[in-house]
């Protein structure tokens, strides 16, 4: 029973592949699976194509856009990983989309030309890691307040603030 | 006034501003045990107790609170007023100083330090977790 269900995925997967070697020429990507997660690194320089052609190729639901922070993974070569969780919504096929970055340019553009829902998704992951992302429609902090100097989600940064959370005026009884 | 739950940093200044906003006599009560002392939110975004930054008369313990220690709290703060309560509020205008914890804890001043970029000798703790 289950060698039935993986084979129609992974000659589904396959039309997949090379549906985007025809569209994404020159374009190395480095594929990787896992059980029945399919993963795809994509260079930082081609995003905005690399974007356009997953949906192209049927991708139409951003499912998740989140960041990883490898500061404190181990041996690898860059400390940022942002990914981007696609669904083909008819024939329910998931792919896991992976972009490399590294610390001094932390810009990378926008997908809500492609996908409506990347608009909070990465308003989210701006607030919490520091990733900008330029065309971005309303580019601001979604959860913490506009001041706040700091990206909390990053692995420097402890889990109970500098100093930021008891930053306010005290109020004694007498004068209120 | 009772605050109940946690406050969280972005909410800490409007709650301010509603109790300055409220007319006199007031008191406040602190409701569970994220208002009282942030509870198990140790975190950069929930504020440590809501009586760091405004006065509080009676704190209720509890995660959550049963019903009976609310109802006793109030109770307890009717017993406050009568035992201590003037006409022209005498009592209010005696408490000059902040009543929370003071206002710097070591930990939140070691990792104020670490970013700054002066680091102590030996470390007790780590200061990152």
């Amino acid at each position: 029973m289950a060698n039935e269900t993986i084979d129609p995925k992974s000659s589904e997967i396959a039309a997949v592949k090379a549906r985007l070697i025809e569209l994404l020429p020159g374009v190395s990507l480095e594929w990787s699976e896992f059980r029945d997660q399919t993963r795809v690194v994509c260079p930082a320089a081609e995003l905005a194509k690399c974007l356009t052609a997953f949906k192209e190729v049927g991708f139409d639901q951003l499912t998740d856009l989140t960041a990883v922070d490898l500061l404190e993974y181990g041996n690898v070569n860059d400390r940022f990983e942002v990914v981007y969780c696609l669904l083909n919504v008819d024939s329910g096929l998931r792919l896991i989309a992976k972009i490399h970055l590294n610390e001094p340019d932390l810009t990378i553009p926008s997908a809500t030309s492609v996908w409506f829902g990347a608009d909070w998704l990465e308003r989210e992951v701006y607030d919490m890691y520091g990733i900008v992302f330029a065309g971005h429609p309303n580019f601001k902090r979604l959860l913490l307040p506009d001041e706040f100097q700091s990206f909390p989600l990053r692995k420097d940064y402890p889990v109970k603030g500098r100093g930021e959370r008891h930053n306010f005026p005290v109020i004694t009884r007498a004068e209120s | 006034m009772i605050v109940a739950g946690r406050v969280v940093m972005k909410m800490l200044p409007v709650l301010q501003r509603i109790w300055l906003q409220m007319p006199e006599p007031k008191w406040c009560i602190s409701m569970g045990a994220c208002a009282c002392t942030g509870g198990v939110f140790d975190t950069y975004a929930v504020v440590q107790g809501v009586d760091r930054f405004m006065p509080v008369d009676v704190y209720v313990p509890g995660c959550p609170p049963r019903p009976e220690q609310l109802i006793r709290s109030i109770i307890d703060l009717q017993e406050k007023i009568q035992s201590g309560g003037t006409i022209n509020a005498r009592e209010f205008k005696l408490r000059v100083l902040p009543e929370g914890p003071s206002r710097f804890d070591e930990d939140e001043l070691v990792r104020i330090r670490e970013r700054n970029g002066f680091k102590l000798d030996d470390q007790k703790y780590n200061p990152v977790h």
